[in-house]
């Protein structure tokens, strides 16, 4: 026979036989259900961290090395690295003046404080001191207006540019260039906007602004820790540039040869490594319950599968005793649980499509690709013919007589 | 005249645990197109063992068994199905009809198992259900249908592949005796018409309306003859032509 023919005969039986069951069909198809429903909603989520993770990482230069106090993700007590002691200007301009493999550099220190615009208040506003080097550091763009100047950064002028996040508040439906805005109590103009650069696991980038380091400093005091961001010359030979950075440091911070650092050079590879094994180990798990869940649906359909044969053995005595061959009857079999499955898994797209709208809209911007449709759909194939099997083998087989004889 | 059966020395044995039951005991027979034969027999004569064999459900120990040319006694599983499927049109007792679907895809499920196109397989099984006087009860299922409908269902069924052999089992057991007769009337017409059919049942009222009558007991023949009532018939008929 045909072999598409026969499918097609076999799929119009199949569904024949599961709407004369349809309470029992649904039941059998609930594992399945479920089992996808996990896999997509699943799916869906970690694609949603994902896209947050590399916009965000995006905001944090590849090509960039992190002079810090702090290991991102170092081994030691919190304590060890509080201890440390503060990185300081003279660090930075000592760097400045040696490296040869930056392409550019710049110090960062950071605090929260409150900003003002007329009546309009923002709490806990990220200020970051620097200089003019950040931009091409941190290859910053602009979406309106402009960086700060050299002259403007050395001079200590008050000159402010604001994320995103600040803009949005303040200045929602108005041009925020040349306006005077309040960080604690000192006024600043606006020059120019940051573009937006999203958010990580509620950390975002955009609610901050960005003043002179020299003010910086005579505003909130030199106490404080810097970071020295250093831009590679080539981002192809990072480790060189790593290695040099480390060995100017342990000069100007006065370590002897084989001392311990006191300093650490953090990079976002480490950030990303340390992403990477967070979101596997969540891929793992939700692999794994899913997993169990599909073959718990598996086992369901299966045993559904065998009642049915039984049940319908003389059926298959009469089916063969016309003329049905043994992989006509397998057919039908693994058709009909195939097509429960199917069903199933059609149904749990369906069930965790506005699931997945209601994490796009409340916890993460995420969106259901397409290939976890795809995917969905091969499972529920996969595991409909996994459990459809045994039980349409054994229909398959059964004598002929014998199963006429049954009642 | 044509064989379209063939049974040669014709042995079946089953094993029951240590013990072999030899059901069929070398049986001879030969039938020849058109031939319309009742076999008879007490229950455990083998004569289901016997039908079963003739019907391709089944394969003798030894012996051979020639359908329509072909060996079956040497078929495997595949070749057997397809021998049921073209060779065999099955009529059974208890009709054996699928409830889930009505007469029409009940007649054409033959057709679907020799591989034929939707079209031509709903033209022939509307043939075969016209054929039988059930032209107005094709979109009927099985539950809403009198037994004597059922069991034209089920002869429309044997008959939509123009099989060598009708083969029918207790064709009037769970019928009423006018029902039954209308039914073994049927049969009288598909073998006027040319069909061989073979007859398998334990009453003699039954076995009569066939020309030929075999008698199985302890699974060999005992007596193989012509059914004298229908050969008197059959003269009559012709003294009644030469009278004209």
């Amino acid at each position: 026979m045909n072999f598409f023919l026969e499918i097609k005969e076999s799929f119009v039986i199949a569904l024949q036989a599961i709407t004369a069951n349809k309470m029992r069909s649904v039941l059998a198809a609930l594992g399945i259900i479920i089992g996808i429903t996990a896999v997509t909603i699943m799916q869906t989520a970690i694609e949603g961290i994902n896209r947050a993770f590399n916009n965000s990482i995006a905001a944090v230069g590849a090509d960039v090395l992190y002079v810090q106090k702090f290991e991102w993700f170092g081994k030691e007590d919190w304590n060890v690295y509080k201890n440390r002691k503060d990185i300081k200007m003279s660090n930075f301009e000592f760097l400045q003046k040696n490296v040869q493999s930056a392409a550019s550099m710049c110090p960062s220190v950071g605090s929260s404080r409150t900003l003002k615009y007329g009546d309009l208040s923002l709490e806990n506003v990220f200020v970051n001191g620097t200089t003019d080097e950040y931009q091409a550091t941190l290859s910053v763009n602009m979406s309106d207006g402009r960086f700060m100047t050299k002259r403007e950064s050395d001079g200590g002028y008050p000159v402010v540019m604001i994320g995103a996040d600040v803009k949005k508040a303040f200045f929602e439906n108005s041009n925020p260039i040349g306006k005077a805005i309040k960080i604690g109590n000192y006024n600043f103009r606006v020059i120019g906007v940051v573009e937006k650069q999203g958010s990580l696991l509620g950390m975002s980038f955009d609610n901050r602004v960005i003043i002179p380091i020299e003010l910086f400093f005579k505003l909130y005091g030199t106490k404080r820790s810097l970071s020295i961001n250093v831009k590679a010359a080539d981002m192809g030979n990072m480790d060189e540039t790593k290695e040099e950075v480390g060995a100017w440091m342990k000069k100007t911070r006065k370590i002897p040869y084989g001392g311990r650092d006191d300093f650490g050079i953090n990079q976002q590879e480490a950030f990303k490594s340390t992403y990477e094994s967070l979101t596997g180990l969540i891929k793992l798990i939700g692999t794994m319950i899913t997993m169990l869940a599909l073959i718990v649906g598996s086992i369901g359909i299966a045993n559904i599968m065998f009642v049915t044969v039984k049940e319908r053995t003389k059926e298959i005595g009469i089916r063969k005793a016309i003329g049905a061959k043994r992989r006509a009857i397998l057919m039908q079999f693994l058709i009909e649980s195939v097509t429960i499955c199917l069903l199933g898994g059609i149904i749990g797209l369906l069930i965790s499509l506005p699931i997945s709208f209601l994490i796009d809209a409340f916890i993460l911007p995420t969106a259901i690709p397409l290939w976890i449709v795809f995917l969905a759909i091969f499972i529920s194939i996969f595991f409909g013919v996994l459990s459809g099997f045994f039980p349409a083998y054994s229909a398959a087989k059964m004598d002929p007589v014998d199963a006429l004889r049954y009642e | 005249m044509e064989t379209v059966i063939e049974l040669k020395d014709i042995f079946k044995t089953y094993v029951m645990g240590m013990e072999n039951l030899t059901v069929l005991k070398g049986v001879n027979v030969t039938i020849e197109r058109n031939e319309y034969v009742a076999i008879m027999g007490p229950s455990g004569s083998g004569k289901s063992t016997l039908m079963n064999i003739i019907g391709c459900l089944d394969t003798p120990t030894s012996g051979d068994y020639i359908l329509s040319g072909n060996n079956v006694s040497e078929m495997d599983d595949q070749e057997l199905a397809e021998a049921r499927n073209k060779e065999i049109g099955f009529v059974f007792q208890t009709f054996n009809l699928l409830a889930r679907i009505d007469a029409l895809h009940n007649v054409e499920l033959p057709l679907v198992y020799s591989g034929m196109k939707k079209d031509e397989r709903i033209e022939k099984a509307e043939a075969a259900l016209t054929n039988v006087g059930l032209e107005d009860r094709m979109t009927h299922k099985p539950n809403e249908l009198s037994g004597g409908q059922r069991q034209r269902v089920a002869i429309a069924r044997a008959l939509v592949n123009n099989p060598a052999i009708i083969l029918a089992d207790e064709p009037t057991g769970n019928l009423d005796t006018k029902t039954g007769e209308e039914i073994m009337a049927l049969f009288e017409t598909l073998h006027a018409n040319g069909n061989t059919i073979i007859l398998v049942t334990h009453e003699e009222d039954i076995a009569k309306h066939a020309y030929r009558i075999i008698k199985i007991r302890d699974g060999e023949i005992e007596s193989d003859t012509v059914n004298p009532n229908k050969i008197k018939k059959a003269e009559l008929k012709a003294k009644e032509v030469i009278i004209d």
